[in-house]
């Protein structure tokens, strides 16, 4: 136990001490010379404020609600986007009817669609999902349609000689594997603009809890220790929900791609 | 039983803007059931077009090719294929490779891996059963190719320059193999090559074919005892043989 965590910062010393680093002069910058906690909160107050919002437990409500928010909107996403790349992908015909809408609407900012969202959905978790569904769509989209169309002939046609007629088949056991990596490349783009959205769409009133929420709500109040923790933990969120989805995706699904360059 | 009989096949593809390629002329020839035979020919002669079309993947623009007296109108798991490109799924090991016409037949997991291990140990990847294709050398990934052909059990098994991607060496070596194969499994061959050595050694009878468009030049027996020296006179007179064919078929173009 001793030795491996020796080991660890043996192998991690550099990146350890840059953290050091940047966190001291941070603290001496925002202590010594800002002196101004509305202009630039020092590392200790925000630690202190970190664990206020520990003991008032609102930290936990407030991820929570966020996680709720971005998983409504992800599981959105995945059910509607990764079947349209699909059809898309595959029939022509269809890709010529949905690809034009799918143009006109794919470049209006998803943070554009707030309004509708609050007038369609009110002040719910489905609206702040549906702002994170629509940042989240076009990529899943996308990836899914431009994963379909590179599948390579030979697999196709070498299923088809092994007795996989079917469109259905063929989707199932050769398109959908091979154009995994692009899929799977399409969710973790679309897992980033959708973290963006979720915070928008909470700053700006669609829901009246979350991390975006807490921003907003505390710049009011003038507290940017509270922001700046709020600020962190988005980031640390975001970072572990990446993480986590990789770790899985690699492990699980690409195992097949560790031969190749990606 | 896999007897394959091709009637005055032809094929034209034609372009968006209205010209037209003339692919195959009139081709006829049949293949007997059990029997070993190469296409062999220029570049652009329509024979992998012709072993297309016999596979299903392609059309054919008139004449009829039939196995075993029924017409062919599609893919169909009774005629299997090996590709020039390497074509195992990726993203399945070599065992769930050669499984996979089984699963699509619907035959149960424990079932079709049993009957599996057979042809991958047939083809001599025993160890490498659970490996990816990106872990096996390009000679290993045909003889996974071969191996997942055969599992279905076709009664043709039809082979589009299957060693035309692999060193010399290897190629030899994987041509012995597939004969021993042959001998084992009661099984049609229908090889599409431009090697004529490989032709030489592997036929029964080699069907040469023209420069486009592909008409059937001659079809040359191979009546050499097997297993056939690769560089005894007989051997050679009779690539000599071909390959005058061939460069005939190069001066009148």
């Amino acid at each position: 136990m001793k030795k491996s965590f020796i080991k660890t910062i043996e192998e991690n010393g550099i990146e350890a001490l840059s953290l050091i680093i940047a966190i001291a002069i941070w603290q001496v910058v925002a202590d010594k010379i800002v002196q101004n906690k509305l202009l630039l909160p020092s590392f200790y107050d925000v630690i202190v404020s970190f664990f206020a919002i520990i003991e008032s437990g609102l930290i936990f409500t407030d991820t929570l609600t966020s996680l709720l928010h971005f998983f409504v909107g992800i599981l959105a996403a995945f059910v509607i986007g990764i079947p349209l790349g699909i059809v898309m992908g595959w029939f022509k015909k269809a890709n010529r009817a949905i690809d034009p809408i799918i143009e006109i609407l794919r470049p209006i900012p998803p943070l554009a669609w707030i309004p509708f969202a609050i007038v369609w959905f009110g002040l719910t978790h489905q609206a702040a999902g549906f702002v994170v569904f629509v940042g989240m769509i076009f990529p899943i989209i996308i990836n899914t349609y431009t994963g379909f169309k590179n599948v390579p002939k030979v697999y196709v046609e070498a299923a088809k000689v092994l007795g996989c007629t079917r469109n259905l088949d063929l989707i199932r056991h050769v398109a959908i594997p091979s154009a995994m990596p692009s899929i799977v490349a399409g969710i973790r783009i679309a897992m980033g603009v959708g973290w963006m959205c979720l915070v928008a769409a909470e700053m700006f009133g669609v829901s009246n809890r979350g991390l975006g929420y807490q921003i907003w709500h505390n710049y009011y109040l003038h507290r940017m220790d509270f922001v700046l923790v709020y600020m962190l933990l988005l980031g640390f969120v975001g970072l572990l929900i990446d993480r986590f989805f990789r770790y899985y995706v690699d492990a699980k699904l690409l195992k097949w791609t560790s031969g190749t360059v990606v | 039983m896999g007897r394959v009989s091709i009637k005055n096949v032809s094929r034209i593809f034609k372009k968006e803007d209205k010209s037209s390629t003339e692919a195959l002329k009139n081709v006829s020839f049949d293949v007997g059931d059990g029997e070993f035979v190469c296409l062999l020919g220029p570049s652009g002669c329509g024979k992998t077009t012709l072993l297309r079309i016999i596979a299903g993947l392609e059309t054919l623009t008139s004449g009829d090719i039939t196995l075993n007296g029924v017409s062919i109108t599609g893919p169909d798991p009774k005629r299997g294929m090996v590709f020039q490109q390497y074509s195992l799924f990726p993203w399945r090991t070599v065992i769930d490779n050669v499984t996979f016409g089984l699963e699509m037949q619907g035959i149960d997991k424990a079932e079709s891996r049993k009957h599996a291990e057979k042809y991958i140990e047939l083809v001599g990847l025993k160890q490498f059963k659970n490996s990816y294709p990106y872990e096996l050398s390009g000679g290993m990934q045909q003889r996974a190719a071969i191996a997942r052909a055969l599992a279905n059990e076709p009664e043709v098994l039809l082979m589009d320059e299957p060693f035309g991607a692999l060193d010399a060496q290897t190629r030899n070596i994987l041509q012995d193999e597939l004969l021993r194969i042959w001998e084992q499994r009661h099984v049609t061959f229908i090889f599409v090559t431009h090697s004529v050595d490989e032709a030489v050694v592997l036929s029964d009878r080699i069907v040469v074919m023209t420069a486009r468009p592909g008409r059937i030049k001659e079809i040359v027996e191979v009546d050499l005892p097997r297993p056939r020296s690769r560089t005894s006179p007989e051997v050679n007179r009779l690539r000599d043989r071909v390959l005058k064919l061939l460069e005939e078929e190069r001066f009148h173009r």
